[in-house]
């Protein structure tokens, strides 16, 4: 599938209209789920109502935004009006929100054809998409493997091209992860500078909502069509939003020279060596177009992990304790008692996963513990922070692997939840920061797997983090290639 | 500080009670703390909600600024050190009532501390009020649950179903905890009702016990007077109104002095008033504390209150009841019940004050407002604010009686007229109806040699000593003049007539 720009053109000059490329879309989605899963509900009527829409302004002459038209998938964590809304969880089966949420309102307004609602992880809880409580969605380069999650849905429909962009949510990894093993640009903003109004918490002081492409623009159209201050989320933040798009120049000569520095602590023990190669080949691009490369030291790194383990169970623990059967979601039949309503309702509408991370907070936040870990935990969280700080004093913008491995197997770690959580080694300090950043296409190992690199920017310095993306994406050419299908 | 009396016991050992209270305050903002839906109550179940008050998932609290300014201004009336860095937590417990089943509080950092008020007890009627300071550990912000109601019970456990209405979920409270200083029920329920008295001056919270938008939660433990540590602390819970409070306390102090003197342990445990039987039953025990596992709310940024805004909302405050007292006593000289009974509402403390500002008499503008006025009110169930007899008129009608103008026997017969009628000028009105008093000596002594030859028989009596007949004189000039007469000025004259 085209580009936003391309499509954007081509419904301009009426050569195609919005109904054609989203039946198109529809289409394509139609042959494909079969093998991928990517979607957990196709919302074809509504998608062809909204082209419509879009057609009879092109028809009435008016002028017609970038994502006018557009197919997107929206992860499904994020509320839609009317709209069954799962999050990936048994215990919301029957859920239709009477709300929307902030994003998906505002991509409606910019005339965005929502397709589907995609697969994840339930709650966003994961990192292959396996512990949907629905279904697994396979990887489109090679369908034996994962996709990588929690957005798993988004980035292998982004992948596959069920649909040009998509909106993911990251907490930990959760769109960067998935964009590097389905080999799509994925990028997570800084934190409060996307809504969360709508957003199915997970862990509310990591969670947000970022956007999938096939290329760098197309992710900072997307970005910007999302971007900015909602009253209705007291944590995003009251900035200007710069047009992304429009700032992305071709041939990008930094005047004077862009700092990058590769983050010391991210090229050891347990990375890919075809993972390691190919992002160190993507540093030399870098510093071909006339950045200064920099080694960096975040000494505090691989503390991530853990504190994120006990930061994020902490707040999901709570978060998630609303699903308690009385006000909507299911109910389990034949309970004595109130708790016991309590009790069997959520054995059975939870998956294991998510009662891992829902008894791992609780834990961490019971009196007698909560100094030892939910405190040390957020004191780590400083310490992090405090590193990329340090290190931005020197640099611009940071570069390491997105994730260590390349896509594996399904049911490869489902088995120890350990080994599947270090795969978001990387991914994971930038939320505790709070941090803006990407992953891009950088290369494929030995089985035709794709590789991402990820780009960490300042905080609210996304159009510089998009800036260095897309010259690197103009200097080659990863991102033209499509998984066979 | 002043420690009430030790209750007397007839063995030897004198007990007192340390007595502390938790007090919840709904606020009266138009919306709820979180989301911009009504606060209205007794609307039917379920119509003031939200997917926010409902905790569905996705949807953020929003912080309603005016529960901020009302949680400052009360900080501040109860002599508090404002935070100028607070944050909200999660106080997490499963409940149906809970929506999002954690309520939205404030812990480790509430918006003030270390604050007093001061309360006035009155021992017996008459007594000079003890003015006592109690302490105010702290004051935060945090939402309200809803509402269940069981079927088949009054109580979850045995209950066939239960319904919930969560309408009052969200609306914004105050909770307030006092130090352990109170020492006896009538102390506690001073302190309630001057915490109310303060609410209702700041205009913040109308205090209606039966509503539920004031509720106070008791603590309290009994110890040997001269002990150091304090005794095994009992909650109590369901207290509808202040005397209930009273009450309450007084029995459980007698409860816990018995269990102390007969050796019986006094649990640790929540127990509730019940009005029915005037007498404190078990609820649940309190062994072992609940843990509530409290954390930071990540949904909404710390609270900063800049000097300037505190400054702003400080400049805001009313004069506050325990001022009012100390002025009316020290400035107007009226009694410490006067100063009571007139700021108790801060209505009528206002009215008082406009008619004082017209020059009227403050002990009879006092008198006339807690009297007549108060009775009127009191029988038709109306506010001050309701009558027609505005302030500038009730100043003018003390003025004219202390001119001697009317009397006083007139004014009261106007007043019902006057209560209900309203006019522009008494003097005017008084004119009209020629109810000035008679006051011109010329014109009384002529009535009175009237009065006084029609009943010869009666003066050659009183000349004879029968003196009681000055009254029947009186009543007869009196009618004569349809109470118009001076009285000062009539007896004086007619006691030199009957001399002779």
């Amino acid at each position: 599938m085209a580009s936003i720009r391309e499509l954007h053109t081509q419904l301009v000059r009426k050569e195609r209209s919005a109904v054609e490329i989203t039946t198109e879309a529809l289409e394509r989605i139609q042959t494909l789920e079969p093998k991928l899963h990517s979607f957990l509900q196709i919302t074809a009527d509504h998608a062809l109502a909204q082209a419509k829409q879009v057609d009879q302004q092109i028809a009435a002459g008016e002028e017609i935004g970038l994502l006018a038209g557009i197919p997107i998938g929206i992860k499904d964590n994020m509320c839609t009006d009317g709209i069954p809304t799962t999050c990936g969880s048994r215990i919301l089966e029957n859920f239709v929100p009477p709300y929307e949420s902030t994003v998906t309102e505002k991509l409606k307004k910019a005339g965005a054809v929502m397709v589907g609602k995609t697969n994840l992880d339930e709650f966003a809880m994961g990192s292959s998409t396996e512990n949907s409580g629905y279904q697994v969605t396979a990887n489109p380069w090679d369908l034996s493997r994962v996709p990588g999650g929690s957005s798993g849905g988004s980035a292998a429909a982004v992948a596959a091209q069920e649909c040009v962009v998509a909106l993911g949510s990251d907490t930990g990894g959760s769109i960067r992860q998935p964009a590097s093993l389905c080999g799509v640009v994925g990028m997570k903003p800084t934190y409060g500078l996307v809504s969360r109004y709508g957003l199915v918490a997970y862990a509310s002081s990591l969670d947000q909502i970022g956007p999938f492409g096939g290329c760098v623009e197309d992710a900072a159209i997307l970005l910007g069509a999302i971007a900015g201050y909602d009253p209705k989320d007291s944590t995003s933040l009251k900035v200007d939003i710069p047009n992304y798009a429009q700032l992305l120049k071709p041939n990008f000569r930094p005047k004077s020279r862009l700092r990058i520095g590769v983050i010391k602590e991210t090229f050891g023990g347990g990375l890919d060596s075809q993972v390691e190669e190919k992002v160190k080949a993507a540093i030399e691009v870098l510093q071909n177009l006339g950045a200064e490369i920099q080694i960096v030291s975040c000494p505090r790194f691989g503390y991530g992990l853990p504190a994120y383990y006990i930061i994020a169970p902490s707040e999901a623990s709570a978060n998630l304790a609303r699903y308690d059967a009385v006000k909507y979601g299911i109910r389990a039949e034949e309970a004595d008692n109130l708790v016991d309503m309590y009790k069997k309702t959520r054995a059975k509408g939870f998956g294991t996963e998510v009662k891992r991370r829902i008894m791992l907070g609780t834990y961490a936040l019971s009196a007698g513990y909560y100094d030892a870990y939910y405190l040390k935990a957020q004191k780590v969280r400083t310490l992090i922070k405090q590193d990329f700080e340090s290190a931005f004093e020197k640099v611009d913008v940071l570069v390491c692997p997105t994730s260590p491995t390349t896509a594996f197997k399904a049911g490869e770690k489902t088995a120890d939840p350990l080994s599947m959580y270090l795969s978001d080694l990387m991914t994971i300090p930038v939320n505790l920061a709070g941090l803006p950043a990407l992953s891009i296409p950088c290369g494929f190992d030995q089985q035709g797997l794709p590789i991402g690199m990820q780009l960490i920017g300042k905080v609210l310095r996304e159009d510089q983090l998009l800036q260095v993306a897309y010259a690197y994406e103009q200097s080659t050419d990863w991102h033209l290639r499509t998984p066979i299908l | 500080m002043a420690t009430a009396a030790p209750k007397k016991k007839a063995t030897s050992t004198q007990y007192e009670a340390v007595i502390g209270l938790e007090t919840h305050c709904q606020l009266n903002t138009e919306t709820k703390i979180f989301s911009p839906v009504s606060t209205a109550f007794g609307t039917p179940p379920n119509t003031n909600i939200s997917a926010i008050c409902l905790g569905y998932p996705g949807v953020l609290p929003v912080l309603n600024e005016k529960v901020l300014e009302y949680a400052v201004k009360a900080g501040l009336a109860l002599n508090c050190k404002i935070a100028p860095y607070s944050k909200f937590d999660r106080k997490q417990y499963f409940y149906p009532d809970l929506p999002k089943n954690y309520q939205i509080s404030q812990y480790d950092l509430p918006i003030a501390e270390h604050g007093w008020l001061e309360i006035e007890v009155v021992e017996k009627p008459g007594d000079e009020p003890m003015r006592k300071k109690i302490g105010i550990t702290r004051l935060h912000m945090e939402e309200d649950a809803g509402k269940l109601v069981h079927a088949g019970s009054d109580r979850l456990a045995g209950s066939t179903h239960s319904l919930v209405d969560f309408n009052r979920a969200g609306v914004p409270l105050l909770e307030i905890v006092s130090e352990p200083d109170i020492r006896t029920g009538a102390e506690a329920a001073e302190y309630g009702q001057e915490l109310r008295r303060i609410m209702r001056y700041l205009g913040i919270s109308d205090g209606n016990m039966q509503e539920g938008s004031l509720r106070c939660d008791v603590n309290i433990s009994v110890r040997p007077v001269g002990q150091e540590e304090f005794g095994t602390k009992v909650e109590i819970k369901n207290m509808n109104s202040f005397s209930a409070i009273q009450k309450a306390i007084d029995y459980e102090i007698e409860r816990q002095i018995k269990c102390l003197e007969t050796g019986e342990k006094i649990a640790q445990e929540t127990r509730l008033w019940e009005e029915g039987s005037q007498k404190t039953i078990s609820m649940r025990s309190k062994e072992g504390s609940s843990d509530y596992r409290y954390f930071p709310e990540p949904d909404l940024p710390p609270i900063e209150v800049s000097v300037e805004q505190m400054n702003q909302w400080k400049g805001e405050l009313p004069e506050l009841p325990a001022q009012k007292r100390h002025r009316y006593e020290e400035e107007l000289e009226l009694s410490a019940y006067d100063a009571r009974v007139l700021t108790d509402d801060r209505e009528i403390a206002e009215y008082f004050e406009s008619a004082i500002a017209q020059n009227a008499n403050p002990k009879q503008v006092a008198n006339w407002l807690m009297g007549d006025i108060a009775a009127y009110l009191n029988s038709e169930k109306l506010t001050i604010g309701e009558i027609a007899l505005k302030p500038p008129i009730l100043a003018e009608l003390v003025n004219l009686i202390d001119q001697g103008t009317i009397s006083g026997k007139i004014a009261k017969e106007i007043l019902p007229e006057l209560l209900t009628t309203a006019i522009d000028s008494l003097q005017k009105f008084v004119e009209s109806k020629g109810m000035i008093q008679i006051s011109d000596t010329g014109e009384l002594e002529k009535i009175i040699d009237k009065i006084l030859s029609e009943n010869a028989d009666k003066v050659e009596q009183f000349r004879n000593g029968k003196t009681k007949l000055q009254g029947f004189f009186v009543g007869q000039i009196m009618k004569e003049t349809s109470g118009r007469a001076d009285p000062k000025l009539t007896n004086q004259l007619l006691g030199k007539k009957l001399k002779g």
